[in-house]
């Protein structure tokens, strides 16, 4: 056992965990949010990213004792119902999903492709490594590879990704 | 996952002390790799040193002109970093063609250096494998082998080195720093890093047990053209069939190395001479003496075009 003390959507969180807990399983039995799903189990479908210090990682890929002192934020923390995030309600309008099970997944990860593109990081699609990226479906469909939807909505999540994007001008 | 226990490091000394003293202990940084193995019970390490607070993350120039990367400098930061992009755009490129997003914010330079093969045989613990445990044999020879290797291989293993980092850091002529348990440190051309499976497969590195990586060093930017071709099943998120990291200068010559084709990056002296020649003349010096099987003698004249493509795109 060991303990650790992370911040999860704003609060504080201390937990006392058996070593082999990864984040993704501290957030779902520990703390029950969720939200963040169990896909795959070793970083290859996505259904599990969460932010840490505002960057996308796959939790199922780390340990919660990895993680002292970080803040999370998982898709609770991005919008509930009553107060969606701008791409929870993109993603409702566009119908970016189809049983919902990646939905979480590809949202943090929409979240963070923007601004990751924001921040200027090229991608493999990026036809010059020293130009700023732009927003396009083909830097959209690549950013998001991570992030498997078995049900086939990935035209509707880039529409709903685009949307965003171009809202946020 | 078998128990471990854990211990965050405090300096880079004391990590590879720790390795040294505690027996079955293995460092984790990334742990994108090492985790998905634990979890598959293929790595067992009985404790955990995490590296993840030695601040080694920091990319630097040095006084050569060059570069000196952090080991724990994220896969991410290094493709973006605006000297990288700028004067070393092969290892940005290869970098992005690499794993996803999520995992390129985690993958750490050394991590990424030493990430293991991803042969079905290693991950499926029903099936003999020499690298997993060696003496048990290799269902890869004689098996499904689409994916392995054409060069270098043994009569004990066929699998590859699946980086693509590491290609472009062979084509760059990069230096491993590491430090050890008793504290000395040094230095080693990325050419003399990966050992050949021979008659050992499961020891797939020079490093010496607990020898913790620091940085990897970049010599000063040789200009030219960097280009990073990676052929692969899908377009993205993907590990490469065959890929090919170059630099080629405006009068044609230039390097190239080789991936998926072996268990490091393939890179050969002479079939760089070749380069002014085209691309039959490279791939015939890079090949010489590949012993393909019949599920991946496609990967021999993939490599000629895929060099062909590369010296093409070299000219526009």
């Amino acid at each position: 056992m060991a303990k650790v003390s992370f911040n999860v959507n704003g609060e504080s969180r201390a937990l006392d965990l058996d070593t082999r807990t990864t984040l993704l399983d501290a957030l779902r039995e520990h703390l029950l949010l969720t939200g963040s799903k169990k896909g795959c189990d070793h970083g290859q479908c996505g259904a599990c990213t969460v932010m840490v210090n505002g960057r996308r990682i796959n939790s199922c890929l780390t340990l919660a004792v990895m993680h002292e002192g970080d803040a999370i934020t998982t898709i609770e923390g991005l919008g509930m119902p009553g107060h969606l995030h701008p791409l929870q309600q993109a993603f409702i309008k566009h119908d970016g999903y189809q049983c919902g099970y990646c939905t979480p997944g590809q949202i943090v990860s929409a979240v963070a492709v923007l601004d990751e593109i924001k921040a200027g990081i090229p991608s493999h699609v990026s036809a010059d490594l020293n130009a700023i990226p732009q927003v396009a479906e083909a830097e959209l469909r690549e950013r998001m590879s991570g992030n498997i939807c078995r049900c086939g909505a990935y035209s509707n999540i880039v529409d709903a990704i685009t949307e965003v994007a171009g809202s946020k001008g | 996952m078998k128990p471990f226990t854990y211990e965050r490091a405090q300096s880079p000394a004391e990590a590879a002390a720790a390795a040294a003293r505690i027996a079955g202990a293995k460092f984790i940084a990334g742990g994108t790799n090492l985790l998905d193995l634990m979890k598959l019970e293929i790595e067992t390490p009985a404790h955990l040193i995490d590296v993840n607070g030695l601040k080694l993350d920091t990319i630097e120039a040095t006084a050569e002109g060059g570069l000196r990367i952090g080991a724990l400098a994220r896969n991410t930061d290094l493709a973006a970093d605006p000297r990288v992009r700028r004067n070393y755009g092969l290892l940005s490129r290869a970098l992005l063609a690499g794993a996803s997003g999520q995992l390129r914010n985690k993958a750490t330079t050394a991590g990424n250096l030493l990430q293991r093969t991803r042969c079905p045989y290693f991950y499926d613990t029903n099936q003999p494998c020499n690298k997993r445990q060696p003496g048990s044999g290799c269902a890869a020879i004689g098996g499904f082998s689409r994916q392995h290797a054409v060069l270098g291989v043994s009569e004990n293993c066929i699998a590859t080195q699946p980086s693509d980092m590491a290609v472009a850091m062979m084509a760059l002529d990069a230096t491993v720093e590491t430090v050890r348990a008793d504290g000395a440190t040094r230095k080693i051309p990325i050419a003399d890093f990966y050992r050949a499976p021979a008659d050992t497969p499961e020891t797939e590195t020079v490093l010496a047990p607990g020898e913790l990586i620091l940085a990897v060093t970049l010599p000063k930017p040789v200009g030219g053209k960097h280009i990073y071709h990676k052929v692969r099943d899908r377009a993205s998120y993907a590990f490469a069939l065959v890929s090919v990291g170059a630099i080629v200068q405006r009068d044609g010559s230039g390097r190239a190395a080789l991936g998926g084709v072996a268990h490091k990056p393939w890179r050969i002296a002479a079939a760089e001479a070749e380069m002014p020649r085209g691309a039959k003349a490279v791939a015939e010096r890079l090949l010489a003496g590949a012993t393909p099987t019949h599920e991946n003698a496609f990967k021999l004249p993939l490599v000629e075009r895929t060099l062909a493509a590369v010296l093409s795109d070299a000219r526009a």
